[in-house]
Parts: structure tokens; sequence; C-alpha cells
């Protein structure tokens, strides 16, 4: 009972999105049109560690939370990547990771999308010229949008998100 | 004749209905976790999402993981034809009775956990695995549950039970009648995967059951999987609302009787899909060892009520 | 009635033949003629049944011929049915013979086993047709020796002659308990009719041994629980043929006995008769399908479910006996019947999967499921075949095993008649266990199928295996056919199977008004159930569905991938989920009841104990009947065999003094009684 008199005294936790600049979120790839519209508003996303410090992992971890509550755009996380609609990569690709990636990418069905999240996706970040790395993301499979961040936020992460379905 | 259409309407209600009710579900557990969630009608555009996707089938499958969707499908579909939804007696009332419902919805489950095996995933197999642990071992108090209401209807038949619940309004308030809702309402937990028995949302394949033997599945083949299984907790609910408090559903099939039948079985789905919700809410998952404990608690209820109202007859 | 005579002629003549041509031709002939004359027997005995089913006919024939005197054989309802379920899986069991022996050219006695094939049917449809008690008890024994001999044909494998002396043993106490019950109620005269012991109006006490007796006879052959420890190990050693021989119509004349003494002869009895059947259907469905979901031998974990479906089988017998002895005769014939219904179901869908497991057997040459996977590829009829076989051992609708079990729900709910307390416990009980095992045997044979047919080879002799011959082929199609028809047609199959018991033990088929409608209505009880309907439904929907998908313009993209496994790179058979796995969940919830010893052990590398060579674990479960029930008796026998040993003391001056003492007192007692 004292959770639900809780649960009521609270109330909605959710925050609107602020908005941000442009210029956090670059597009790199135009999404077409056709993408746009064959998702709508649903999106499952499956998101792989390619080798991140898992600093990225906690913020995309906050996108399910009340706050940012990511499920009212009509994104939810799956466990399998065939059911996803997009893969949320992270981290630089390192030379164990690089397959399982490049698997994760076949086992997708399309139409798909990949969002590159952290500075790490995009350039491999300080892990940079480790004997470990096999490269960026967008050397191992196509990607559409980078969110650059050390880590990103939550709200960062989700515009980016939503930059790929291109719902804003 | 009317009857026939009342049939194919029932059937295609629960069909557009199902989704929804899923929604609704998540809706409102989301408002409980103080989230803003997803409208109701989010469902629908996942499946709509899912239809118009690829499909990506392993190299190790046969033809029963393609055929398995359809087969649950089909055979989920066939049992909103016999279940009472929106009025009774309906003409395809005699083609079967509770225990052809119960067999049917096993038919799916079979043949969802061999496509679970079928792509030699160890998911899968894990999955199959505890499906058919769960769905065996909920089946004697589905049985006995159909016992107690059959005993005091004097039929298996659902429309006869409805029908005599109807005309006897004390019987719906008598101990077997309320144990035996009990006893369901925990088996419909475990044939619908939902908490304390599994968890629809989880993403970690070493606590799945329902979701494991899925994980194989994309596009029209999992789009069909899950408007299946959403039709089945549809079917489970209006097992719940219209055998047990029978008020509501349209037994003289005139427009108007119909619309307060359209009504009723809308509040009682509400009245139920919040109790899982505020359900989900409170408790958390059962440990998979722990599960045969609460069947067996289940079980016992359901034997109670057979007892009882053999007793009380 | 002009043709019942003809048919019986041809039907024995064909056994005959096809035991003496066995003997004389070999090789490929010699198999085509045991199988064509078996055939032929087989028809002529299914047409035999037919006949008389279908005119409701009851043709006595007395053999006069010399040697024979004393011999006589009757032919009513109950033994046409049998003699169609003998004729219908012996049918099905030669062609396959056919192909399946020719493996067995040059390595066992294929002379033997043809022989032996044709007199074990001989000696079964003989035994459905006795009218006395003598002709029954040595088609029993010759039933009996021949199943001995068929299960040592590969007497050089491991396990096989333990399996057969099991089951000659428990087969033979159960035959002299039989002996016994003949001569109670015959009086000492084993060649009285059975008309005469029908009027014979005997005590109680008597009756009820004769019960008890007739009880373990007819149950240690049907595999009842406790007695059904040689079924797991004789039945999966014997030629996958004879195996389902055996489990589709030897174990059925433990039925056809306990029926024709119980409901026939004795004409029913006290309600704790049918209680005592009912609660040993319970716990054998029970404990059958238990101990087969642990079982990794494909035919043994058949075998196992032959147990279970004795049990249901006993289980509606029994719950007709209880309504019988309550006056209920509506709710009896039909709690019969449910019996009968599954007697025959049985026969077909487990013959069938016997038949499908010799199919698998014959292509990777192993019993271990744990070394298949991937037949569906492979062989890809076998495995629907068994597929088929498989939904209708687990009573998934429309299939046959459904319709019987459905049938024998409706009987048990049907107990709310009786106004008894114990009823009241006692019905629900069984109609909760009945669910339960039937939920437990869907999840097992999900294991059977799955492990054994589907993702990929466990072995490179699964990996290598090939379809079936035709002749197997036929054998399958032709039970997956009856499976289907015996499904659908309900309607039909009921009212005959109420004919067959006619005027059996007062019970009274006329009153039970089976509609013929296509629902299945039965007066007395609860439910309506139509299976041609059900059954049009379902294939109405499975095309629809497609067809909307297609019309609405769903994508119909396809992709073959590799198998999701979280990015690993490559995939082999050890990564796939195996039999015991599958079963883990289930034997961890009735581990009370299994007792499995676990055995792990772990060796670790000598520089640090976080890095492990090799872990070996081991767990097993030992049957608790066999400890707690076999093992004293059978440590008694031996104590009390190595004692009487002593009297053997090799002098003669001992024996002679033996021989006298046994004349002297045998005289004595022959005296006495004149
Ligand atoms: S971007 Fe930053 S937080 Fe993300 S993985 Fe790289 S180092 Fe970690």
């Amino acid at each position: 009972m004292r959770l639900f008199s809780k649960i009521f005294q609270v109330g909605l936790a959710t925050e609107p999105l602020p908005p941000g600049g442009a210029d956090v979120v670059r597009l790199l790839h135009e999404v077409d049109a056709r993408v746009r519209r064959l998702f709508g508003r649903a999106v499952a996303v499956r998101q792989v560690d390619a080798g991140s410090c898992n600093g990225c992992e906690l913020e995309i971890t906050g996108l399910t939370s009340p706050v940012y509550d990511s499920e009212r755009f009509g994104i939810h996380f799956v466990a399998s990547p065939r059911h996803a609609d997009m893969l949320l990569v992270t981290g630089p690709v390192t030379r164990n990771m690089a397959v399982p990636l490049l698997k994760t990418y076949e086992a997708t069905p399309a139409p798909k999308l990949v969002v590159a999240v952290g500075d790490c996706a995009r350039t491999c970040g300080v892990f940079q010229g480790s004997y470990a790395v096999a490269g960026s993301v967008d050397q191992i499979i196509p990607v559409d949008v980078f969110v650059d961040g050390c880590p990103p936020e939550p709200t960062d992460i989700l515009r980016g998100i939503l930059a790929a379905i291109g719902r804003r | 004749m009317i009857g026939y259409v009342l049939e194919v309407a029932q059937a295609a209600l629960a069909l557009v209905l199902a989704p929804g009710l899923v929604g609704l579900v998540r809706w409102m557990k989301a408002r409980l976790q103080n989230r803003r969630g997803a409208p109701a009608w989010q469902p629908y555009r996942e499946l709509g999402k899912l239809f118009r996707k690829e499909v990506v089938v392993s190299s190790n499958a046969s033809w029963l993981f393609r055929a398995a969707p359809f087969v649950v499908f089909a055979s989920t579909v066939a049992v909103t034809f016999l279940v009472p939804i929106l009025a009774v007696p309906l003409p395809f009332d005699g083609v079967g009775d509770l225990l052809v419902v119960v067999y049917l919805l096993l038919l799916g489950t079979f043949f969802l956990s061999l496509a679970g095996l079928d792509p030699g995933s160890p998911f899968g197999g894990m999955g199959a695995s505890r499906e058919m642990t769960v769905a065996a071992l909920a089946e004697p108090t589905v049985a006995l549950a159909i016992f107690a209401l059959a005993l005091s209807a004097g039929s298996t038949n659902l429309g006869q039970i409805v029908a005599r619940t109807m005309t006897a309004p004390g019987a719906a308030l008598s101990p077997g009648h309320l144990l035996a809702f009990a006893a369901l309402f925990i088996v419909t937990l475990a044939e619908t995967g939902r908490l304390p028995i599994d968890n629809p949302a989880t993403h970690l394949e070493l606590t799945m059951i329902h979701e494991a033997m899925i994980l194989e599945y994309s596009g029209r083949y999992l789009a069909l999987i899950e408007w299946a299984a959403a039709v089945k907790l549809l079917i489970f609910f209006s097992l719940l609302g219209n055998l047990f408090v029978p008020w509501g559903v349209s037994m003289a099939l005139t427009p108007g009787t119909l619309v307060v039948a359209v009504a009723s079985l809308l509040a009682k789905f509400v009245v139920l899909a919040g109790a899982v919700a505020v359900l989900e809410t409170r408790i958390a998952k059962l440990r998979l060892f722990r599960v045969p404990e609460l069947l067996s608690a289940s079980f016992v209820l359901a034997l109670l009520a057979v007892t009882s109202s053999f007793l009380l007859r | 009635m002009a043709p019942a005579p003809l048919l019986l002629a041809v039907m024995l003549a064909g056994y005959a033949a096809g035991a003496l041509a066995a003997l004389a031709a070999r090789g490929a002939l010699g198999r085509g003629l045991v199988a064509g004359c078996a055939l032929v027997g087989a028809l002529a005995g299914l047409l035999l049944g037919a006949v008389c089913l279908g005119a409701g006919l009851a043709p006595t024939f007395t053999a006069s011929f010399l040697p024979l005197t004393g011999l006589a054989l009757r032919l009513d309802g109950l033994s046409a049915f049998f003699l169609i379920l003998i004729g219908v899986v012996g049918a099905a069991v030669a062609v396959y013979g056919f192909g399946y022996t020719e493996a067995y050219e040059g390595r066992y006695s294929l002379r033997w086993l043809g022989a032996l094939l044709n007199v074990l049917l001989l000696s079964l449809s003989v035994q459905v047709m006795a009218d006395n008690a003598l002709t029954f008890l040595m088609a029993w024994e010759a039933m009996s020796l021949s199943a001995y001999l068929l299960v040592l044909t590969e007497h050089d494998q491991p396990g096989t002659v333990r399996a057969a002396n099991w089951y000659i043993a428990i087969t033979h106490a159960g035959f002299a308990a039989l002996v016994a019950m003949f001569l109670l109620l015959s009086a000492g005269e084993l060649t009285t009719s059975f008309a005469a012991m029908r009027a014979a109006s005997l005590a109680p006490q008597v009756r009820d041994a004769a019960f008890v007796l007739a009880l373990f006879g007819f149950g240690a052959k049907a595999g009842v629980v406790p007695l059904h420890v040689w079924l797991p190990m004789a039945h999966p050693v014997a030629p996958s043929h004879v195996s389902a021989l055996m489990s589709g119509v030897v174990i059925k004349m433990g039925v056809y006995g306990l029926l024709r003494v119980t409901i026939d002869l004795l004409g029913g009895g006290p309600a704790w008769w049918g209680g005592l059947v009912l609660g040993l259907g319970t716990v054998s469905a029970l404990l059958g399908v238990l101990y087969a979901l642990m079982e990794h031998d494909l035919k043994r974990l058949l075998a196992y479910h032959s147990v279970e479906n004795i049990g249901i089988i006993f289980i509606g017998i029994g719950a007709g006996l209880m309504f019988q002895s309550y006056g209920l005769t509506t709710l009896a014939t039909l709690g019969i019947v449910g019996g009968l219904y599954h007697t025959i179901n049985h026969a077909c869908f487990k013959g069938l999967l016997f038949l499908g497991a010799g199919s698998v057997l014959h292509a990777t040459g192993t019993r271990n499921m744990e070394e298949m996977g991937g037949l569906i590829k492979r062989m890809p009829r076998t495995a629907f075949f068994f597929l088929v076989g498989a939904c209708a051992i687990s009573a998934l609708p429309p299939l046959n095993g459904f319709a019987s079990e459905w049938l024998v729900f409706q009987t048990l709910l049907g107990g709310s008649a009786i106004p008894q307390p114990e009823v009241a416990v006692i019905m629900p009980i069984a109609v909760a266990m009945l669910a339960l095992t039937s939920g437990l045997a869907a999840a097992c044979f999900v294991k059977a199928f799955g492990i054994t047919f589907l993702a990929i080879p466990r072995s490179p002799e699964a990996e290598h295996a090939h379809e079936a011959p035709r002749s197997m082929q036929v054998g399958m199609v032709s039970l997956v056919l009856l499976c289907v028809g015996l499904g659908l047609a309900p309607f039909a199959v009921v009212p005959l199977l109420g004919s067959s018991l006619a005027g059996l033990g007062g019970l009274a088929p006329t009153a039970v008004a089976f509609t013929l409608a296509l629902p299945l209505h039965v007066p007395g009880t609860f439910g309506q159930m139509s299976a041609p309907l059900l059954a049009l439904g379902l294939a109405l929907l499975l095309a629809l569905v497609p067809l909307v998908l297609r019309v609405l313009g769903a994508d119909r993209r396809l992709r073959v991938a590799d198998t999701w496994g979280c990015g690993r790179i490559g995939q082999t058979a050890r990564m796939e989920y195996t039999a015991t796995a599958f079963a883990e969940p289930l034997r961890r919830v009735f581990a009370e009841l299994y007792r499995p010893s676990r055995d792990l052990s772990i060796d670790f590398h000598p520089a640090s104990k976080y890095f492990v060579q090799s872990i070996e674990y081991r767990s097993e479960i030992h049957p608790w009947f066999e400890r707690v029930l076999y093992d004293p008796l059978l440590h008694g026998l031996r104590g009390a065999a190595t004692r009487v040993r002593r009297l053997q003391g090799g002098s003669v001056h001992l024996y002679l003094v033996y021989m006298t003492l046994a004349l002297l007192v045998l005289l004595t007692v022959a005296r006495w009684r004149t």
C-alpha cells in the first residue's frame, strides 16, 4: 500500500524533451523518407556494446527511466536483433567485437538503422591507436547517425535516435 | 444466420481489440511507474511495422519454423470462435467446449516450442523447455477449474456455463466459483507469460520464457506470434470476465443488448488489465524453480473449488 | 454370416503360411513371403472383425479336428473390435517389416524372426476369439513365448537377455495368476465354456479373489505400475516393428482380458473394483510420463509412454466399472467406450511412433536422442509421420488422441452423478492427474521430436542419415491416415464401440443414444464437441491467414542467415539444447520422485584453481519401485534359491527319497479328494 501511495504522490516523473541545439546531433546520412514512413512511431532498438567503457551504457539505461522514458516515443529495447529496427552501437570496435558486430548487423532484418553513440564510436576516443581496437563503428558497418559526447546525455541519445528515424 | 454473423464479428472484434488490450496493460504499468509511457495503441503500430519488415530465417531451420507462426495464430483464432466474448448461445458453441479451448491453446504452445528448438539456438531450447514445463504444470489447475464450473452449470460448454450463471446469479458468489476464479487467474498469469511467472518486458535471455522461444523470429512471423499472444490474453480475460461475472453478455442477440455487451466487455477488460498492471508493479518475478509452488497453490485452490461445489450442490 | 468362416480360414491360413514360408524361403523372397502372408492374415482378420461388428453378429466356431478338441472360438463384439485392432497394426507392421528386416540379413536369424512374427499374430487373433479358458490360456502362452523369443532377436546386444528375462518372469507370474483365476471361475475345469462361467453364481469372496488375480495377471501384461518394469526394458531392444506390435497390440491383451473377465464373465463388481483400476490407471499414467520425460533413449521413451497410455485406458475402464456398480449404465458404457477408443488410438499412434523410431534407428544406428538432430531435413517423410504421431499422443486436436482423452475426461466429469463424498475427492484428482499427464506428455514429445528431428545433427551418423525405404514409409502412412481418420470421426467410432459392448455384463448400449449428428453429444454427460468441424475450421484458418497476409500486402522478403547466438562465431551442435537440459526443469520440480544422484568432479589446473582443466558431471535417476519393490523381492528370491539348492546334493539315494515322498503325498491327496 505504501508503494501505491508513493506512486500516487510522485505523479508523472517524465520530463518533456528540452529543445536542444542542432549542433549536438549531427546527421551524417540523410534518412530517406521511405524509412521514416516505415517505422512510424514504433522502433525496436538492440543495443550493441562493441567495446565501450560502459559509460555510454549507463546513459542509455537512463533512457528507460521514468525521467527520460523513451517509450513515450515508441522506442523500446529488445533482446534480439531479429526483433530490432535499429542498432545502438557504443564504444570503439575492438578486435574481438568486430565480427560479432557484423553478425548482429546481418541478423537484423531490413530495413534497419544504425546509431553510433559516444565519441568512441566515431573516433575511437581515448582508445584510438590501441592494439586491441579494430576501428570506429563506421569502419565495420554502415552508420546512419553519430551521437557525440563522452558520454552523451540521455536526451542527446534520444535526439539521435529520433533524428535517425527522422521524427524531429 | 445472425448467429453466424455474430460469431465472425466476435472473432474479428477479438483480433482487433487484442493488441489494444496489451497496450492498455503496458500503459497502466507505465503510469504506475510514474512514466508517461506509450499510448495504448502502440502495439498496433508495432504490428504494422513488423508486417512491413523483411524476415530473417536461420539456415538451420526447417519448414516447421516457418509453419509454426501460422499454426499458433490459427489455433488461437479458432478459440475466439468458441469463447463467449459478446453473446451466448452462438452456433459454434457445440463445436468445442472448454476442454477443446484448453487443448487448442496447447496445440499452439506445442508448435511454438518446437519452433524454438528448430534453429538450434540454446535460447530457443531453453525457452521451449520452460514454456512446456509451465504449460504442463498449469494444466491440472485448468482442468479442475473447468470441473468446478461444469459442476454447477451441468456442462463444459461455455455458452451453457454463461447461461446457467446468468439464470442463477447466486452461483457466482458460491465458494466454488470464487476459488475457481482465483485459480484460473493465476493460470492466466502463467499462460500469458505475465509476472510473476514470466516477465514480458525482460531483455535478459536467461530470465525469459516466452521471449526466449521467439528470439529467432522476425518480420511477419514475429507479428503473427505477438498478435496471437495478445489474442490469448484477451481469451483468458474474456474467460475470467464472462464465465465468472457473466452479466452484460448478450443473450437476446438484439442490437441494444449487443451494445451493452460491448460496453460491459470493455469495462471488464479495463478492470482486469488494471489488476494485472497493479500486480506487476507490486511483485517481482519468481525464480523459475519457485513457479511450480505458485502453480501448486493454484492447484489446491482449484481442488478446493471442485470439492466445495461437489459438496454444496 | 457366410463370409465369417471363410475369413477366419483365410486369416488362420495366412498366418500359418507366413510362419512356414519364413522357415522355408530366404532372402528377399523370404521377407516378401513373410510380409505378404502376414498382410493377408491381418487384413482377413480386420475384415472379419469389421463384418461381425458392422452386422452385429456373434458367430461361434468349434474346432473339431482331433488334437485340438477342447478349443472353442467365438466372435462377439469385443473380440471383433480387438481383431480389428490386431489387423490394423499387424498389416502396417507386416509391410514395414519387409524393408526394416533387410538390415538383419546375415546378422540375425531372419527365419525365426519372420516365423515368430506370424505365430505372434496368430496367437493374438486366436486369443481374442477364445471361448473357453483352455483356448485362452494356450493362446496367451503362445503369445507370451513368441514375444519373448522376438525380444531376444538381437541377443548379442547388451541388455537384451536381461530385458527378456524380466519380461518372461513377470509375464509368467501373471500367467500363474490367470490360471488360478480361471480355475476359480470354472471350478477346476478349464474347458468350461465362457458361457457357463457367465452363468455360474459365485460367492462374493471368490469373485473378489478372481478379480484381484485377473487384475494382477492382466495388469502384468498391460504394464500397469508397479508391474511395468519389464516394459521399458523389453520393448526397446526388440526389432522396431516388433516393438510397434508389442506396444500397439500385445499389451492391449491385458485390456482385453480385464474387460472380458471383469465385465463379461464376472459381470461387474463392487465399487472398489473400479476404484482400484482407476487408481492404478492414474498412477500408471503419471509415473509413466514422468519417467518418459527423463529418458533419452528414443524407444525407451516410447515404451514409458505405453505405460502412460495404458494408464489412461485403465482410467476410462475403472471409471466405467465404478459407474456400473452404482447402476449408471450409460456412464459406465461411456467410460469403457472411452477406454476402448483410447486403446485403438494408442495402437495407431504408438505403432506409428515405434515405426518412426525404427526408421530413425535404421538410418542412424542409434537410439540415443543426444546423438540425433537435424533429421527433418535428411528424412523429411519419416519426420512428418513422427510429428503426426507426436501430436496425436500429446492429445492435440483434431487428432485421435484428443478425441479419446476428451471422452475419458467427460466420463470423469460425469462422476458428479455419484452422491458419495469419496467420489467427490477421487474424481477431481483423477481429472487433474489426467490433465497433468497430457500436459507432461506434450512436453515430452516436444523434447522427443525437437531433439531428434530438429536443429543441427549432433553426430556424424545423424549427419549422414537417409530416408527410410518405400515399404517402411507405406507402413507408417497407413497408421498416419488412421490417426487422422479416428480423430475426425468420433461420431462414427463411438457408436460402433458402443455396439461392440453389446450385451456384456449388463451394459446396455442401447441406453446410450449416441447422436449421429456432427457434434458428439452424449446424453447424461457434460460436453459437446465436433471434431470434423473443428478440423475444418483449423484448416480454413490455416489457409486463410497466409492468403489474407498476401492480399493485405505484407512484406514477403525472406533472407537466410546464421542462427542468432549473441554474435558468436560459428555454431556447433554442442551449443544446442540437449534432451537432458530440456527435461531439467521438470526433473527439479519432481526431484522428490526421481531422487537424482548427482556427481560433479572438476579438475583444476595445477597452477591455479581459476583454470579448469575438465569438468565431469554425471547424473542418474533410478526408478524407486525398482529399488523399493523389486530389489528386496529379488534378494529374497535369491536367498530362497540358495537355500533350496541344498536339497540338490547329488546323491542318488537322496533323490529316490524325494521321489518316494512326492509319490506318497500325491497318492494321499488324490485318495483324500475322492
Ligand atoms: S564515449 Fe566515453 S563514455 Fe562512451 S564508451 Fe567512449 S569513453 Fe566510454
